[in-house]
């Protein structure tokens, strides 16, 4: 973490944006994405679960690509790359994505601690492959797991979602 | 019966309608609160030594090395344990030390904890911490253990905790080494039964070890202070902990609170105490608020699931009606009790499974080995005999020329009948669910043999465990309500459901309903959050919260207005008056003159009337599955799923649907893919890079969720718990369709393409 003040490890300054904010610390080359954002900005959201890659409980987007910030070096978001947490999905004034709104419409979480993960996923398969067909969504989502819901919620919501964010057909 | 306010007549404005999930909004922005997120000011974090080895004599530990390390401000060892009232906790048997004293047991055992400003800095220093200890021959299976010339990994018996009836040790038999508890039960006359039997089947089934994977791992939050000692931990029974907490630091309970936000995952692996007494003592230490984290590695070395040996010799007329059944069966526990013994012993029951067996013979054992210790898991023990008896089930009906359903028929229960002596007569109709499952496959199944099968499997389980809950519900000055409640929100969506039962009861809209954050300091007790039992019990105890504010606020209102008892009448929203309607605020306003006064109604529940008889209710699930068996590389596909979940009346059906699917998942985990398996000393699947759990592509194309609501259960509207059920099942399911594909037995699993493959080249029958 920053600021204990170990000799060995030294720190640079990072430059990135946090869900649409640009921002600046000063930081050890160690830290990862997770422990930028949770410890760092507070921002708890972005769950630590297997801590190695595999879960994708920690899932945050960089450039809108989806990584594991456990694993993540906070160094490798540096020279303005823009970094989503699940804090910077819904609209500024609360107002739910239809992502979130499609999770608790089809109940897609229980305990919710694979959910931001699930979501920042997802919105980053929405986003780049809007027509994205059942089997493209199960192989994205793949790598993230769920031990409460048996996954199939989670399948729903992407697709109700998917609908939802379609640009309205002219009537 | 349930006093449920809600009249026959009426239907129900909340109850049995899937209304959103009270903490959705927080759960889908992140917002949510789990123990893990909690920070408190000056909080420092400790990291923990663990042993290398599984068995020794713990001789030193040298700390002065890691104590000169940066930002270290204190390791604590066993020696500072010793000095705490009671260094050793346990709910069932007090032999869990905690930190390890003068001998290790397992390999991973928590050996010392240091303490620093960082949890870099604290992991840093681990490796400066130098044991010196003497090994021990060590019992890595039951097998081990058992024997005469086994080590010895617990030389004396320990005190008894807070749980009774529970013997240590070996009750009346001396044949086996290194057992923890014995439980031995029988009804009728095996010997005799079996000289009636046509016929008599002697299998041995295998339940693996495995782990339960919550995603948040274990973390507490410890702040031990003069004036008390507060712990935030990812738990599910806060009031347990606070038990343990009290007896090791010698607090009087209300010195000693435990709070718990959201959990992520418990799945029972969250039951019990498990590292908040470590986490206080460091607290103690240094005199600040202390975090104790643990990583999904950690987690797997703190609590696993029984791996289990069963065998099991059943007996049948020629009409395939089971006459005996005679099980003996080793649990694997692990270096200490835990729940373990409570698991051997009602594991003993559930070998019958929903049968009517009228000659029983069961020796049940949990065995100490020098492994990461076992304890609860979802399914409860219900999980390793079901696998036995299901499977078993199918292969006596093969032998006999049956249809595997027309066995489960002949044999199964009926609704009503008594099966176990003394116990509670089966609540639900499990021939009807299992009539229920078969339907929604096609069966007889449509593709049988020639790789692709079907199979079907049910249980049952002593659900509710100890019927003791209490609730409030606070009525606040402008008709809103707090529901106080000790019942831990793990994701099975207990706070949604409180709340709609609340809503129901005192006809308020949902949205005026809260439940107050969950704290021993703030709700009156609840026994445990487990067992099925928190819709049924921790619901109970609610209706008759919101029983006690009527009649709080009916007598408030026959004081203050001068009227005659028998002049007031009960309305949906209030009283009727010969001076009028008063809604309850209304009653508030007029008794205490302010605006902001409010009431509380308490209610509870108890091992008596409807509830003396245990189980509270008969928790019982039936699932069908289809796969496909690949005999090249022995993989099995998954096609299709048939859930049905007794739930008496789901009170949100979409949440109580989630839980059957959930549940039949994670049980599909342990039928195909789930095993630690431990090299010698150590485990080879120490992680998740090792040990895989479903996901998303495992799931089967078709999957049909089915609930019979009848109004069966002891709980609110006649609902009994779920969430346990389809766990048990599946397996045997899966197993049972492996062989109608194949002709293959296994009686192992997890059902690997190795295991597979290797069987059907065996042509195992």
């Amino acid at each position: 973490m920053s600021g204990s003040g170990e000799e060995t490890d030294d720190a640079f300054d990072l430059r990135c944006v946090l869900n649409g904010r640009e921002v600046e610390r000063r930081i050890r080359y160690s830290t990862t994405l997770a422990d930028l954002v949770r410890e760092e900005f507070g921002l708890t959201g972005t769950k630590v679960s297997c801590d190695e890659e595999i879960c994708g409980a920690c899932t945050v987007l960089v450039d809108n690509l989806p990584v594991s910030a456990c694993t993540f070096l906070a160094y490798d978001a540096r020279g303005g790359k823009a970094v989503t947490t699940i804090e910077g999905v819904a609209a500024p004034d609360g107002e739910l994505h239809p992502l979130q709104q499609a999770f608790i419409d089809t109940f897609a979480f229980q305990c919710g601690f694979c959910t931001p993960g699930m979501i920042m996923s997802a919105l980053a398969l929405l986003q780049a492959r809007p027509d994205a067909d059942r089997d493209e969504i199960i192989d994205h989502m793949d790598g993230n797991l769920c031990r409460c819901t048996g996954y199939l919620p989670i399948l729903a919501a992407v697709e109700q979602a998917q609908t939802a964010m379609r640009p309205q057909a002219a009537t | 019966m349930s006093a449920a306010h809600t009249p026959a007549d009426r239907a129900f404005r909340y109850v049995n309608q899937s209304v959103p999930r009270r903490d959705g909004v927080e759960k889908v922005t992140g917002r949510a609160l789990y123990a893990s997120d909690i920070t408190l000011p000056g909080m420092v974090h400790a990291k923990v030594v663990r042993s290398d080895v599984a068995h020794a004599r713990l001789l030193t530990v040298d700390v002065q090395e890691a104590l000169r390390r940066p930002g270290v401000l204190a390791v604590l060892t066993g020696e500072d344990i010793t000095q705490l009232p009671s260094p050793r906790y346990g709910h069932i048997f007090r032999d869990h030390p905690v930190l390890a004293i003068d001998r290790i047991r397992y390999a991973g055992e928590p050996v010392a904890a240091v303490i620093a400003r960082t949890e870099a800095q604290a992991d840093a220093a681990l490796q400066d911490v130098r044991l010196s200890y003497e090994p021990l021959p060590s019992a890595m299976s039951v097998d081990e253990a058992i024997v005469e010339d086994s080590t010895t990994i617990h030389q004396d018996t320990p005190a008894v905790g807070s749980f009774s009836g529970i013997e240590y040790g070996h009750g009346e038999t001396t044949r086996y080494r290194n057992i923890c508890h014995h439980n031995h039960i029988e009804w009728g006359d095996v010997e005799r039964a079996g000289t009636d039997c046509a016929r008599i089947y002697e299998h041995t089934y295998e339940f693996p070890l495995a782990y339960a994977y919550a995603m948040e791992p274990y973390v507490a939050v410890a702040d031990y202070r003069s004036t008390g000692l507060t712990v935030t931990s990812s738990c599910q029974h806060p009031y347990m902990v606070r038990h343990d907490l009290a007896a090791v630091f010698g607090l009087p309970l209300s010195g000693v609170s435990v709070q718990v936000p959201y959990v992520g995952g418990g799945y029972g692996s969250k039951s019990y105490t498990k590292i908040e007494p470590l986490a206080a003592a460091c607290s103690r230490k240094v005199g600040r608020p202390v975090r104790l984290a643990y990583s999904v590695e950690e987690a797997i070395l703190t609590t696993r699931v029984a791996a289990a040996q069963m065998r099991f010799r059943t007996g049948v007329d020629a009409d395939g009606r089971i006459l005996m059944r005679d099980v003996e069966m080793f649990f694997d526990g692990g270096a200490y009790a835990e729940n373990g013994p409570l698991g051997a012993q009602q594991a003993a029951e559930r070998v019958v499974g929903p049968c009517a067996i009228p000659n029983v013979r069961v020796d049940s054992y949990l065995v100490y080995t020098n492994t990461a210790p076992s304890s609860s898991f979802r399914g409860f023990t219900a999980t390793q005999p079901t696998f036995a008896s299901e499977s078993q089930l199918d292969e006596i009906a093969l032998d006999l020329g049956m249809d595997p359903l027309e066995l489960r028929l002949r044999n199964t229960v009926a609704k009503g009948e008594e099966f176990i002596p003394g116990a509670r007569p089966l609540d639900g109709d499990v021939r009807e669910d299992v009539r229920m499952v078969a339907a929604a496959l096609g069966w007889p199944s449509r593709a049988s043999g020639e790789g692709r099968g079907s199979g079907l499997a049910t249980m049952m389980l002593t659900g509710g465990a100890k019927p003791v809950s209490l609730a409030q519900v606070r009525l606040h000055g402008d008709g809103s309500v707090t529901v106080y409640t000790g019942t831990t929100e793990l994701g099975q969506g207990s706070e949604t459901v409180l709340c709609q039962i609340a809503a129901e009861e005192l006809c308020v809209p949902l949205e005026a309903v809260s439940v107050a954050p969950r704290s021993t300091s703030l709700a009156p007790f609840d026994r445990s959050t487990g067992a099925s039992r928190s819709t049924t019990l921790q619901g109970r105890a609610l209706l008759a919260a919101c029983a006690d504010l009527r009649r709080k606020l009916r007598d408030l209102l026959v004081e203050v207005a001068g009227v005659e008892a028998s002049e007031v009448s009960d309305t949906d929203e209030g009283f009727l008056t010969t001076q009028g309607f008063y809604s309850f605020r209304d009653v508030l306003q007029a008794y205490y003159g302010v605006p902001e006064a409010d009431v509380v109604g308490e209610g509870h529940v108890r091992q008596a009337g409807d509830l003396a008889v245990t189980p509270v209710f008969w928790e019982t699930s039936s699932v069908g599955v289809e796969v496909t068996v690949d005999s090249e590389t022995g993989r099995i596909a998954w096609d299709r799923l048939v859930v049905v979940g007794d739930v008496g009346l789901a009170i949100n059906p979409a949440m109580a649907a989630g839980q059957d699917l959930g549940g039949a998942v994670q049980g599909a985990g342990a039928a195909f893919w789930e095993e630690l398996r431990y090299e010698g000393e150590h485990l080879a699947t120490p992680s998740l890079a090792s040990y895989r759990v479903p996901r998303f592509s495992d799931l089967p194309g078709d999957v049909e969720l089915l609930v019979a609501e009848r109004q069966d259960g002891a709980g609110p509207y006649g609902a009994k718990g779920g969430g346990e059920g389809p766990v048990s099942a599946i397996a045997p399911a899966v197993v049972n369709a492996l062989a109608a594909a194949t002709g293959v037995r296994l009686r192992r699993i997890p059902l690997t393409p190795e295991r597979v493959w290797r069987a059907l080249r065996e042509g195992r029958r």
